[in-house]
């Protein structure tokens, strides 16, 4: 006798585009239309990431890093939705977003640096117009939602993408968020990768019910896309950010997808979850399915395909040896940018610091 | 020329200046716009200023400073109320560990000119969380500044201070002295103002400092003529912000009396005081003529309105921890 499948686990109306097998779809509300090149470049986009992520992984490993938190498996969801972003468009990540970061052209080596802890982030989020990396759960939901409000204010003509997991939806900051954004009719685009575990949770333990029905309550449209599906994800978020940018307001997007790995390199998944269910999910891989459409359509190549292996193992050895030359930060820069003007308890210790310090130089 | 005005009032003056000056500068809050605020400290602004810059928010703490960091991060100067002060532990990981960290996690590349205005304090005969004071959780936050005006004119220009501020800062307001009067000089630019993190000699003595800050200033202020009469010379200090301390005027005041006694409503147990007495004692080690003493809030959750009088600290605790400092 099968277990009746849980509420949450649900499948109504996944917007998908491209099937596991690689079979482009039609969807009546949501479509793409990319050039052959737009194509391959979303697959590029995918293996790089993936390849990123590895290369992270592998330097935990060797005690590189003090910890990794692995996209693998949601490659597609942040691909997706990160190449649906337009420049001025601003994204809140979490801390897994490495895809997105990506796509924003974020050096994958800036991600590190928090990994491996030498800073907590440290880029220039305007740079990009990608946020640092938040840590507490579900808090930059609140932050994407009051620089939608800003943007709004401006009379700006684009959109804020917040990033959260399934986890998070329980929070309370995301629980505002959505309340804020439906009230000030915010310009900004929920995006919940939902992949199924948060650490050792089962979704199940987060929610009754599919999590993108939640936005009826919030009174704004939710809409679930299949997460590994790259273009279904491009499609169903360039749609949100386009009417968040129109004045339409909010959009939950829950992309259902899997966290492939553990939630970090510090956890044992094989304490909570069976081999099977990922087994199951593999066959559904987000690179998979587009190299399948790829060949299958004439769209690329074997040379094309060398080509993007070739350069994934050059952006291995790129995050390799950056990470390795990254120099430990110099001990009194703790001191630097606790404030924007003079601090005197600040300058107080950093100075008495420096004495202390001097004091095991001059015994040299 | 000047003008008699509320402490609030000066808030409120403060505020409109401040918007005037800049249109980035916004109020949010819950009531804050057609009511003007449960203290009407932000009365007729939304009229003047519109909903787009004096927003009445949903009713989520959390959700208050969350979204003032996001505007922030946007270029704006939000300036926050917190209804009453035990209202703000809902925001408190907002505060803590976004807005105080988040310029050191982005190594300086970001600002968070968000200012916390929080009515604080007891003495009003409210319920249950309309009368605590929490600065203690703030002052011990790196990355915030924290600071607590004790009369109008202070009101009137921190808070013009605390919104040209780069950094976040938390603003207290002692809510039992809203309705407290002085005369503004509203000519005052803020160039002539003291620097926001500077403490001010409230009252010249020769015996005993007491240091106060917020409602505690006037009681202070109420000792010091009462202890005149009895030939002891009390010099009070106004310490202003919380963090950081202006070490130099404590010091100062410090060395001349050689005694000192630090009064709070919150409670004694790690509350300013503590670290006042700590950085003086290590300090003024020389100075000083007595250990120095501590009068506070208890120990206990803040009391039912009906003993509140009991528990906050009036002339008579002050007066006995003077008389104690004066034994030694």
């Amino acid at each position: 006798m099968t277990e009746p499948t849980h509420p949450a686990a649900q499948q109504p109306e996944l917007v998908q585009l491209l099937t596991p097998e690689g079979e482009r779809v039609d969807h009546p509300t949501y479509s793409v239309d990319l050039t052959d090149e737009e194509l391959r470049g979303l697959y590029r986009d995918l293996v790089l990431v993936r390849r990123v992520d590895a290369e992270a992984t592998a330097l935990q490993r060797q005690g590189e890093l003090g910890i990794w938190a692995s996209l693998l498996g949601q490659e597609a969801a942040q691909v997706g939705s990160g190449r649906a972003l337009a420049p001025d468009d601003y994204a809140f990540p979490t801390y897994r977003e490495h895809g997105v970061a990506w796509c924003r052209g974020v050096d994958p080596l800036n991600l590190l640096g928090l990994f491996r802890g030498v800073n907590h982030g440290g880029w220039d989020p305007n740079e990009k117009n990608f946020h640092l990396y938040t840590i507490v759960i579900g808090a930059q939901t609140l932050h994407a939602t009051g620089y939608a409000m800003g943007m709004q204010k401006d009379g700006a003509d684009s959109a804020v993408i917040a990033y959260f997991g399934d986890g998070a939806t329980s929070q309370g900051d995301v629980n505002e968020a959505f309340i804020y954004a439906s009230v000030f009719n915010a310009p900004v685009v929920f995006f919940c990768q939902n992949n199924q575990w948060a650490i050792s949770e089962p979704i199940e333990r987060q929610t009754r019910i599919p999590l993108y029905r939640r936005a009826a309550g919030f009174g704004f449209p939710g809409v679930r896309v299949d997460g590994n599906d790259v273009l279904a994800c491009l499609a169903v978020t360039k749609a949100a950010l386009q009417n968040a940018r129109e004045g339409s307001g909010p959009t939950l997007i829950e992309a259902y997808t899997y966290r492939m790995g553990a939630h970090t390199t510090s956890d044992d998944p094989t304490r909570y979850r069976l081999s099977d269910e990922l087994e199951s999910w593999k066959l559904k891989d987000p690179i998979e399915r587009v190299k399948a459409y790829l060949v299958r359509s004439g769209k690329a190549d074997q040379p094309f395909f060398d080509a993007v292996e070739a350069e994934s193992d050059e952006l291995a050895a790129h995050v390799r040896k950056g990470c390795l030359d990254m120099p430990d930060p110099d001990p009194l820069s703790i001191f630097d940018h606790v404030y924007a003007d003079q601090h005197p308890l600040v300058e107080e210790e950093r100075e008495q610091f420096g004495a202390y310090l001097a004091t095991f130089e001059e015994a040299h | 020329m000047g003008t008699q005005i509320t402490l609030a009032k000066g808030i409120t003056m403060g505020l409109r200046k401040a918007m005037e000056n800049d249109p980035k500068v916004l109020v949010m809050g819950e009531d804050v716009g057609k009511l003007g605020g449960v203290f009407r400290v932000t009365d007729g602004l939304q009229k003047d200023f519109g909903e787009d810059r004096v927003i009445d928010t949903p009713l989520a703490e959390s959700g208050i400073v969350g979204t003032a960091i996001g505007l922030a991060l946007r270029g704006y100067r939000p300036v926050c109320e917190i209804q009453f002060d035990g209202f703000v532990y809902p925001a408190f990981d907002q505060i803590v560990s976004q807005l105080a960290k988040m310029r050191a996690r982005a190594l300086g590349k970001v600002s968070l000119p968000v200012v916390i205005r929080i009515p604080v304090g007891g003495g009003i005969g409210a319920v249950e969380h309309h009368s605590e004071s929490n600065e203690a959780y703030f002052a011990h936050t790196a990355g915030l500044r924290v600071v607590a005006c004790s009369n109008p004119v202070d009101a009137y220009l921190m808070i013009q201070q605390a919104i040209v501020s780069d950094d976040p800062v938390i603003l207290y307001e002692p809510k039992r002295r809203y309705w407290e009067k002085a005369e503004l000089d509203e000519s005052m630019t803020l160039d002539q103002a003291p620097p926001l993190h500077s403490a001010r000699v409230a009252r010249e003595g020769t015996d005993v400092t007491v240091a106060a800050y917020g409602p505690m200033v006037k009681t202070a202020m109420e000792a010091a003529t009462a202890a005149a009469e009895e030939d002891t010379s009390i010099e009070v200090v106004d310490l202003r912000s919380l963090s950081p301390l202006d070490m130099d005027t404590l010091r100062g005041s410090v060395e001349r009396t050689g005694r000192l006694v630090v009064v709070h409503e919150a409670p004694v147990f790690l509350g300013m005081g503590a670290e006042v007495a700590a950085r003086v004692t290590e300090q003024c080690f020389y100075a000083l003529e007595a250990p120095v003493l501590r009068v506070g809030g208890f120990d206990t959750p803040y009391p039912p309105s009906r003993v509140e009088e009991d528990y906050i600290p009036d002339l008579d605790r002050i007066l006995d921890a003077v008389d104690r400092s004066l034994a030694y």
